[in-house]
């Protein structure tokens, strides 16, 4: 599993669950964290959400039984994943700045 | 002020609907709910409103569609219009870019739900020609024009299935490079 990469939607939501958000919420804090790159849509959201959900790695909070919004937490299984994915970020990330990071390394290669 | 427009799109060109609703909404006129080929618009400011569609798994009324949509709705759209499993959602242009979907896994699943509707729709139709065609050919009849029409339509639905196709194809390519 740790040499699964997440999609940039479940990490950016799984990084946003640490408190427990709502779906508004999630995309508001998805927003913020990118400087305004990130847009997650609604039903790409949705779609995410379930399937983290039935993966295990959130949960829902049980709120009053009619509830409007419903509010997201990251589990223990959810925070493994986004561990693994910060050492394989951060893997992609040193060897990008090793190899073709440096703005005089870059010039060479050219 | 309310205005009603009459105007078919087949079920493949929900984007060309999509983008005709919207530029009726940039000139001040957005959807405020719709019948089969009835359009019905308020009159609204010029591009206050953005329009995008949807084809749901299920009916609108169905638990998991109810769900779904309330969660659209709780990120500030609001449910305007729904015909069959298709929902019609509107959005302030001032809360922000309205969309459905930001990744291309979501795009094509919805693009899949198209594709195995006009798939349903396609075979139906080859059975019901089909088995008029075999009754012409048992009992000897002129074969009628109307017993042929549903193999008309499923080239009709076998050619917008290839339009829908070939976006997928695209968005599959996409899809091997982009995440989003």
């Amino acid at each position: 599993m740790a040499n699964q990469a997440l999609t940039e939607a479940v990490y950016y939501i799984l990084l946003s669950l640490t408190d427990p958000l709502h779906g508004y919420g999630i995309m508001q804090n998805v927003e913020k964290l990118s400087g305004g790159r990130v847009r997650l849509a609604a039903g790409t959201l949705y779609g995410a959400l379930n399937t983290l959900l039935e993966k295990g790695w959130i949960t829902a909070l049980p709120g009053e039984k009619d509830t409007r919004k419903k509010e997201y937490q990251i589990t223990a299984e959810g925070r493994m994943a986004l561990l693994d994915e910060i050492a394989r970020l951060t893997e992609l990330l040193e060897n990008g700045k090793k190899l073709f990071g440096g703005k005089s390394n870059a010039e060479d290669s050219l | 002020m309310r205005k009603t427009v009459y105007k078919w799109f087949w079920a493949w060109e929900f984007d060309k609907e999509e983008k005709w609703l919207n530029e009726m909404a940039a000139k001040g006129l957005t959807l405020s709910s719709m019948h089969f080929n009835k359009y019905i618009f308020e009159e609204t400011e010029p591009g206050e409103y953005q329009v995008r569609i949807e084809l749901l798994d299920n009916a609108p009324t169905h638990a998991e569609s109810e769900s779904y949509i309330r969660f659209v709705e709780e990120t500030g759209a609001e449910q305007v219009a729904s015909w069959i499993n298709w929902v019609y959602f509107r959005k302030k242009t001032a809360d922000g870019p309205f969309e459905l979907f930001s990744d291309n896994t979501s795009r094509i699943k919805m693009l899949n739900r198209v594709i195995s509707l006009l798939t349903t729709l396609g075979v139906l139709c080859l059975i019901a020609g089909g088995y008029n065609l075999f009754l012409y050919f048992l009992w000897g009849h002129a074969v009628s024009l109307v017993g042929l029409l549903p193999l008309a339509v499923s080239v009709l639905l076998g050619l917008g299935m290839r339009r829908l196709q070939k976006k997928k194809k695209l968005l599959q390519k996409e899809e091997q490079v982009f995440d989003a």
